[in-house]
């Protein structure tokens, strides 16, 4: 069964990638790699790392992947008219998408009250993964960590002096 | 029964070339930088392959260090290219030559 779930996010990353580096529009490109961030973060469920999995979802997929699709978007010189011609296929994802949590909110939705009782009354009997990284995170790697946080601290100092537009022009006042 | 380690090494060699031909190939800056964040996804899933067989939460820890970079990479990164597309109006490698003579 383990082998089952590495072939398929495995195929996907393969495949994906391959995309990413052969796909002419950098928009696909992007979405391509999408599709990847996703998988690598299912990958990362097989191997027990369930914290860095929320955290690849999060952080690549949500705020890394919006930052280059607005670079995408915001640099390249004109939109091609194919874009305003894709609104069937979107509708028939989006139309199957709404009717999936309709049904899963009509069949979990009566048990909601039972399942958050439920989840109440279990204790958690040993650590979890989050639990051993953050414990591992600010005692072993305390100073790794605290360097991170300057890495961070000076990328954005970086990114707003950067895109500052005539910086060194203007006139002290 | 698990996947044994070396499967893990081989998908991240492959994602890892896959990103390595990518950036020495195509010319849209935009495009190369994904092609980095792909090569910094293949290093993670190593790192995460190495720590559930060796039994080592540290590299976990190490996938963090590694997003950190990347986030730091994406900032900067972007707002160079912002910038240089601001003065040479193109985001194309090939006409970036301002260091050449």
């Amino acid at each position: 069964m383990a082998y089952v779930f590495f072939g398929y996010f495995a195929g996907v990353i393969a495949l994906t990638a391959v995309l990413v580096v052969a796909l002419r529009n950098p928009v696909y490109s992007a979405l391509a790699l999408l599709v990847m961030f996703f998988h690598v973060a299912g990958l990362y469920i097989t191997l027990h790392a369930e914290f860095l999995f929320a955290v690849q979802l999060m952080v690549y997929a949500g705020a890394i992947l919006i930052f280059y699709l607005f670079a995408v978007m915001f640099l390249t010189e004109k939109t091609p008219d194919r874009y305003h011609m894709q609104s069937w296929g979107s509708l028939l994802i989006g139309g199957a998408i709404i009717v999936e949590i309709a049904v899963l909110v009509g069949q979990h939705g009566v048990s909601f009250g039972s399942t958050v009782e439920r989840t109440a009354l279990s204790s958690p009997s040993e650590e979890g993964n989050t639990e051993a990284i953050g414990h591992l995170l600010y005692t072993s790697y305390l100073f790794p960590f605290e360097v991170a946080s300057l890495i961070l601290l000076v990328a954005m100092i970086g990114a707003i002096v950067l895109s500052k537009k005539d910086l060194s022009e203007s006139p002290p006042s | 029964m698990s996947v044994p380690i070396h499967y893990y090494l081989i998908l991240s060699a492959f994602m890892f070339l896959t990103g390595l031909v990518g950036v020495l190939v195509r010319r849209n800056i935009i495009v190369i930088l994904l092609c980095i964040e792909l090569m910094l996804n293949a290093t993670n899933i190593n790192f995460v392959a190495f720590a559930e067989y060796l039994h080592d939460l540290g590299g976990q820890i190490f996938v963090f260090f590694t997003l950190t970079v990347a986030a730091a990479e994406v900032g900067v990164g972007l707002a160079i290219v912002v910038a240089i597309h601001r003065s040479k109006d193109t985001i194309n490698v090939e006409e970036f030559n301002l260091l050449k003579w």
